[in-house]
């Protein structure tokens, strides 16, 4: 069965002064009906520019989607028109944006918001799209729906106003809703319940998800699989659980090295990733992640990984680098061992001392 | 729709209890000014009986138009002999003209007022489309049209545009008379120049708050509902564009009050304007203070009409705390 | 493998941002360079100031003596008409008095007027806004009275009624009415400025660096001239740069009047007063100093936005 989202070498690049930025550099990936899948990168790995290239949000000068094919539903939505792309936003697709205070019209009221789509796309009257959006907002859980659905966004708390896009993304049943790090602005215990309800809705009427974040705590609980995308590329892909439980990429190690845990001794150090992203208007030659790799050799600066399927895991599993690759020096590489477990390495330490040898060094 | 949520959002009795107490707290500041303008008018030397330099008048008949104007008594009195005639609308006698000075203000306020009010909707008429399409039209020669035109208007004092436009239109194509007023010809030229100033000022406020509104996130999140980008700009871009470019437009219409008698001298219209020129240079004191307050009064109620529209465009705003 | 000057390596490594890093004013000067309409109007300034400065050099005639057998109303050279005279390249006034001469000596006033009264504004109004936003109190809320019953006074017409008020008296006289001039710009102008400082001082002075000034114990004179002052700084430098030729413009207007400069002594609004009755039979008379106003103007309108755009930290190169 046709997946309901195939992008092919997706290239979005924004032209500037100083330069052309390669922000989303051949990105393909796939989205099946009622799936959904995460994206995880730092700020600027292209994960949002990625899901505005999918609805043609890109703004035109100075941005431009070069290249690639976005099959929608078994249609190419970057060969579209204006106006067929049009009838697909909101409709089809819809778009969860990170910042609700923003991201709603202070001057109009929120039933004219969600209306708006309800009378576009599905055609109803007003007062038919009045009903409807009271009913979206009792369906995510804003109270008193009723007599709140005349009010502004400012008399609303974070939470509810993120509530209210749920509502405005989901008002004409689209099949595919993207979520652009919908819980970053939010307070943690609010996350929580927005998460939860985006769950819910997910199984309810069996949308498909796209959830993209830095966080890799949110995409653990919500997704089946996940992209990782570094530097306009993706540079790991695979199931949810695969991904936590065997990740194939120095990076994904150092991103999940990053995460404090509560289980962990307190004198352990949180490791970062050291240095900074790369340019996107002059990138190193080979591998992007190289000059922050502690595994790098000189294969990684010459010449860029592919995307491949790693050994040592799932069949649709993929990694980009040379090290993980078939051959590499990284394949059988523990990566708990190496980078932080530090209670494993407490063990290991004591183990090995027991036995009077020299402890062995991590690799350079 | 939009009409019955305006009205809805008004709360008239709100409103009403806003506007009083706003032209309450005018009082003190309207007294204040009318002693530092009392006080200043007082301070300058000579006498406006004494102005022909070339037959200086007898200090006996000084002192008798003195005397007749009460301008002998001390400062203090005269003052408060003032005040209390304004607040029974007394606002004495023209020293230079002799004559009320209420008649004079009736005679040239409605000049004044239709020059103002032209002048106001023109600019408006004008900066408020200029500014919204060259902010959407960045960069084609619309924008730089209209960029170059508010550099010009707000840069260039309006006596000096007076002088080229005079020069082009008066001298050189004979089109409008220089001076005067009463025919629409007479009018079109004051309107024009006055207009040119505060349209050139609305115009770039326009544009600027259009630009900075179209960045806004919620114009991506109503693109991303699949609307057309003219309803994108009429339907949500422009009502919050217009916040900022509505609050302005009082000082401008104060600025066009101050700016008339400029302009009033400059092409000889009879308006209140060109009246309060002469009595300053005269040492005329009713008409000073008279005109003085009257301008101030329209500078405040000017400001809080500003209050109150913005406070009925933008809901985050409640009028009355 | 791993030495010690590895890691210096590894740092220029990893930083990878490879764009030129500018310091705040450094750039900021970049970024004023860079704009050309800035720039224009910057030599435009410079070439006045030089007029100004050298005019008794520059100008071919005495501006104000009226000459013996006086060539009145005499057109500029190039228009061709048969009004001119050789002599004079621009023509002369009513009263045969050459216009170069005159506008040269008038770029004069102009730029006194411009700079000195925007000193002593800024110096009174600086000062003032400072210690009011710092210590509030009965401080601030007088100065707050104050400035709302002179916003209540649009600034021309206070403007207008002190010059007139005084233009008879001893001091009105000195300086040919420039020192009223000055003055009355000066008080008109000072509580602007006192205000917009204030506001500023008020913004910062509740920002962390302050405490910590506080803090180790920095006088409240240190901490306002050395951390408040430079951090309001930006926004002053661009009321600035538009006060210069709001003062040009409220001389030149108050000249037009007829209650500016005193005659003979020339200034472009002056020039303007004096030409006008005779605008229809000797147009450039008026024409040719209000084109100067209006370059002047013009000129520091570019470099005063031009200073705005380039001290706003929000705009991109």
């Amino acid at each position: 069965m046709a997946d309901l989202l195939e992008v092919t070498d997706l290239h979005t690049q924004f032209f500037t002064r100083d330069g052309v930025v390669r922000a989303v550099d051949g990105v393909t990936f796939q989205v099946a009906a009622g799936e959904t899948l995460g994206i995880v990168g730092e700020s600027g790995c292209g994960k949002s520019v990625t899901a505005l290239s999918l609805m043609r949000l890109i703004p035109q000068p100075p941005g431009k989607i070069v290249k690639g094919s976005i099959m929608f539903d078994g249609q190419d939505i970057l060969k579209m028109d204006d106006d067929e792309v049009r009838g697909i936003r909101g409709n089809n697709i819809a778009m969860i944006f990170q910042d609700p205070m923003t991201s709603l019209n202070p001057v109009l009221t929120i039933s004219r918001q969600i209306s708006e789509a309800l009378e576009l796309h599905l055609k109803m009257d007003k007062s038919e799209a009045r009903k409807r959006t009271i009913e979206l907002l009792e369906l995510v859980n804003i109270p008193s729906a009723k007599k709140r659905v005349d009010d502004y966004p400012h008399q609303f708390s974070g939470g509810m106003r993120q509530r209210v896009m749920i509502a405005m993304a989901l008002s004409c049943n689209p099949k595919l809703i993207l979520a652009d790090e919908p819980t970053t602005a939010l307070d943690v215990t609010i996350q929580a319940q927005i998460l939860d309800l985006l769950k819910n809705l997910a199984r309810e009427f069996r949308t498909a998800f796209i959830l993209i974040t830095h966080d890799l705590g949110v995409v653990a609980g919500m997704t089946q699989r996940i992209n990782v995308m570094y530097a306009g590329r993706i540079v790991e892909k695979a199931d949810t659980v695969e991904l936590f439980a065997n990740p194939k990429m120095p990076y994904t190690w150092g991103l999940l090295r990053s995460i404090p845990r509560l289980d962990e001794s307190r004198k352990a150090k949180l490791v970062p990733i050291e240095g900074l992203p790369p340019d996107l208007i002059a990138p190193p030659p080979g591998c992007k992640f190289e000059p922050r790799c502690q595994y790098r050799r000189d294969v990684c600066k010459e010449k860029e990984p592919e995307l491949k399927h790693v050994p040592g895991s799932k069949s649709d599993h993929e990694a980009r680098c040379w090290g993980t690759q078939e051959g590499g020096w990284l394949v059988d590489t523990d990566w708990k061992r190496e980078i932080g477990d530090t209670r494993l390495l407490e063990a290991i330490k004591q183990e090995t001392a027991s036995v009077t040898a020299t402890p062995e060094t991590p690799g350079e | 729709m939009n009409a019955a949520r305006l009205l809805r959002g008004i709360h008239f009795e709100k409103v009403l209890k806003y506007t009083i107490r706003r032209l309450l707290l005018m009082i003190p500041t309207l007294f204040f000014v009318s002693l530092i303008t009392f006080g200043l008018a007082k301070a300058a030397p000579g006498s406006p009986f004494d102005k022909n330099p070339d037959k200086p008048a007898r200090q006996a008949t000084i002192d008798r138009w003195n005397t007749y104007y009460g301008l002998d008594k001390p400062v203090h009195e005269q003052y408060i002999l003032y005040m209390t005639n304004v607040l029974k609308f007394d606002f004495g006698i023209s020293v230079v003209r002799q004559r009320p000075v209420s008649d004079i203000i009736g005679q040239g306020f409605p000049v004044t007022a239709q020059l103002g009010i032209q002048a106001l909707l023109l600019a408006l008429a004008v900066a408020l489309p200029l500014g919204v399409i060259s902010a959407l039209r960045q960069n084609t020669i619309v924008d730089y049209g209209s960029l170059f035109f508010a550099t010009v208007g707000t840069t260039i004092p309006s006596f000096v545009m007076a002088i080229f436009f005079i020069y082009i239109f008066a001298l050189g194509l004979h089109l409008f008379p220089i001076t005067g007023w009463g025919t629409p010809q007479h009018m079109v030229m004051p309107t024009v120049i006055l207009a040119l100033g505060a349209a050139a000022f609305l115009a770039r406020i326009t544009r600027a708050s259009m630009l900075e509104a179209i960045r806004q996130d919620y114009v991506r999140t109503a693109r991303s509902k699949g609307l057309r980008e003219q309803v994108v700009i009429v339907g949500h871009v422009l009502k919050n564009a217009m916040i900022p470019v509505a609050t302005v437009v009082g000082p401008a219409a104060a600025g066009l009050i101050t700016g008339s008698f400029i302009i009033e001298t400059f092409f000889s219209v009879p308006g209140i304007g060109r009246e309060y020129v002469r009595s300053i240079l005269a040492l005329d004191y009713p008409v000073i203070m008279a005109t003085t307050l009257l301008y101030a009064f329209f500078i405040v109620v000017a400001n809080l009409s500003v209050d109150l529209v913005y406070g009925m465009l933008d809901p985050r705003i409640k009028v009355a705390k | 493998m791993a030495t010690a000057s590895t890691t210096q390596e590894r740092s220029a490594e990893l930083n990878v941002l490879v764009r030129k890093q500018r310091s705040l004013w450094g750039d900021a000067l970049y970024r004023l360079m860079r704009n050309k309409a800035a720039v224009g109007g910057l030599i435009v300034i410079a070439a006045a100031f030089i007029i100004a400065g050298f005019a008794p050099l520059f100008a071919p005639y005495n501006p104000i003596e009226i000459p013996q057998n006086p060539a009145s109303q005499m057109e500029p050279l190039w228009t061709g008409s048969k009004y001119t005279d050789p002599r004079y390249l621009l023509g002369t006034d009513f009263l045969g008095r050459d216009i170069v001469s005159r506008l040269m000596y008038a770029s004069r006033v102009s730029m006194v007027v411009g700079f000195i009264p925007t000193a002593i504004v800024f110096g009174l109004g600086v000062s003032v806004g400072m210690v009011a936003g710092y210590f509030g109190g009965w401080l601030d809320q007088i100065l707050m009275r104050f400035t709302d019953i002179i916003y209540a006074f649009p600034d021309f017409l206070f403007l207008l009624i002190i010059v007139a008020s005084f233009r008879n008296s001893p001091f009105g006289k000195i300086l040919d009415g420039l020192m009223l001039i000055f003055v009355a710009i000066a008080i008109v102008g000072w509580v602007g400025v006192a205000r917009l400082t204030r506001g500023q001082v008020l913004a910062l002075k509740e920002r962390e660096f302050v405490e910590a000034a506080r803090s180790v114990g920095a006088k409240p004179s240190r901490i306002m001239a050395k951390h408040l002052l430079p951090n309001a700084l930006a926004p002053l430098i661009v009321t600035a740069a538009f006060a210069v030729p709001g003062a040009i413009l409220g001389e030149a207007t108050l000249s037009f009047l007829g209650v500016g400069i005193i005659p003979p002594t020339p200034s472009w609004g002056q020039m303007i007063n004096e030409g006008f009755p005779l605008f229809a039979a000797n147009p450039w008379a008026v024409l040719l100093p209000a084109i100067c106003i209006s370059v002047v103007m013009l000129a520091f309108t570019f470099v005063g936005d031009g200073l705005r755009d380039a001290l706003d930290p929000r705009m991109k190169t």
